[in-house]
């Protein structure tokens, strides 16, 4: 127990999205949904960074960046959708939007 | 450090739990950013200190800002508690602890130290900007194709006409300096308003070029 190592951090990203993905798969209601989203990207981006901490090269850094801008063009979409949503279905419940049968 | 580090892990991991299991949205999104802020302390462990900042600025910042702003917009208090029955846990979480269970397996067979030095500001943008710049402008772009994509979903259907609507008013108001007020491109409905619209400001400018 010196120091951090790699699959310390690897294993919390992994605890981290598995979270997610059970509240994924579990939740109904669409902006949890997209907090759960949230996390896995952030698990993600923090196996990344572990990464590129075990070989001392920036690049784990910069891909977390890529991956951070693409959740925020992913939360901003995702929220205008709930916004629609609320409007068409008058509900937050992912259910409602069945009419696919997909 | 490695103390930080395991202390921060479990309030990342119990918080977390905390986002998927509450019932009200803006507990479970409170929790989501005690989550962020235990893991940008993992990454100032991991010596990432410019990605620890980022994560508080951009994650905890500006992204749950977002959501809260969504949920005061869709005014979620109205709704009843968001309850999920215990049952719809059981398939899920077997699911999900069998994949952990390989994944942690697999990852924890051999352990590998960090390098062990910090990677400053300085290494990222000099990075970031040498051989990543390509996606710095696509990133730039995805960020663009989102706001316009969001203001187009989130938008009535209304908007647009209203939108529109209000552009000819203010183009037939520009063209009534020049000629009358109300002969110029305008639809039946800016016949009708322009008048009630128009009347007062045209009478100031005139007065001001004169």
């Amino acid at each position: 127990m010196a120091s951090v190592s790699l699959d310390n951090a690897l294993v919390l990203a992994a605890i981290l999205f598995a979270i997610g993905f059970a509240g994924l798969l579990a939740r109904r209601n669409l902006i949890v949904v997209l907090a759960c989203i949230e996390i896995m990207l952030n698990a993600g981006g923090l196996a990344f960074v572990a990464a590129g901490a075990r070989w001392g090269q920036a690049d784990g850094q910069v891909m977390f960046l890529f991956v951070l801008a693409m959740a925020a063009a992913e939360v901003a979409v995702g929220l205008a959708i709930a916004i629609r949503f609320r409007q068409s279905l008058k509900s937050l419940d992912i259910d409602d939007a069945d009419e696919m049968k997909g | 450090m490695t103390v930080l580090f395991y202390i921060a892990a479990v309030v990342a991991v119990l918080s977390t739990l905390m986002v998927v299991t509450r019932t009200n949205l803006v507990h479970a999104l409170l929790y989501l950013v005690v989550s962020l802020f235990a893991v940008a302390v993992v990454f100032y462990t991991l010596g990432a200190p410019f990605v620890a900042a980022l994560e508080v600025i951009v994650y905890a910042g500006a992204i749950m800002m977002l959501f809260l702003f969504a949920v005061m917009l869709l005014n979620v208090s109205a709704d009843s508690p968001l309850r999920v029955p215990k049952l719809a846990w059981l398939g899920p979480a077997i699911l999900v602890a069998i994949l952990l269970a390989e994944v942690i397996y697999g990852v924890t067979r051999q352990s590998q130290p960090l390098a062990g030095a910090e990677i400053g500001p300085q290494a990222v943008s000099e990075a970031l900007y040498g051989p990543y710049v390509l996606g710095v402008e696509l990133a730039s772009m995805l960020l663009l194709a989102a706001l316009i994509g969001a203001r187009h979903v989130a938008a009535r259907a209304g908007d647009e006409q209203e939108a529109a609507e209000s552009m000819e008013r203010a183009r037939a108001k520009a063209e009534g300096r020049t000629a009358q007020p109300g002969q110029g491109l305008g639809a039946e409905p800016d016949v009708i308003a322009q008048p009630d619209l128009s009347a007062g400001p045209d009478v100031a400018t005139e007065e001001g070029d004169a």
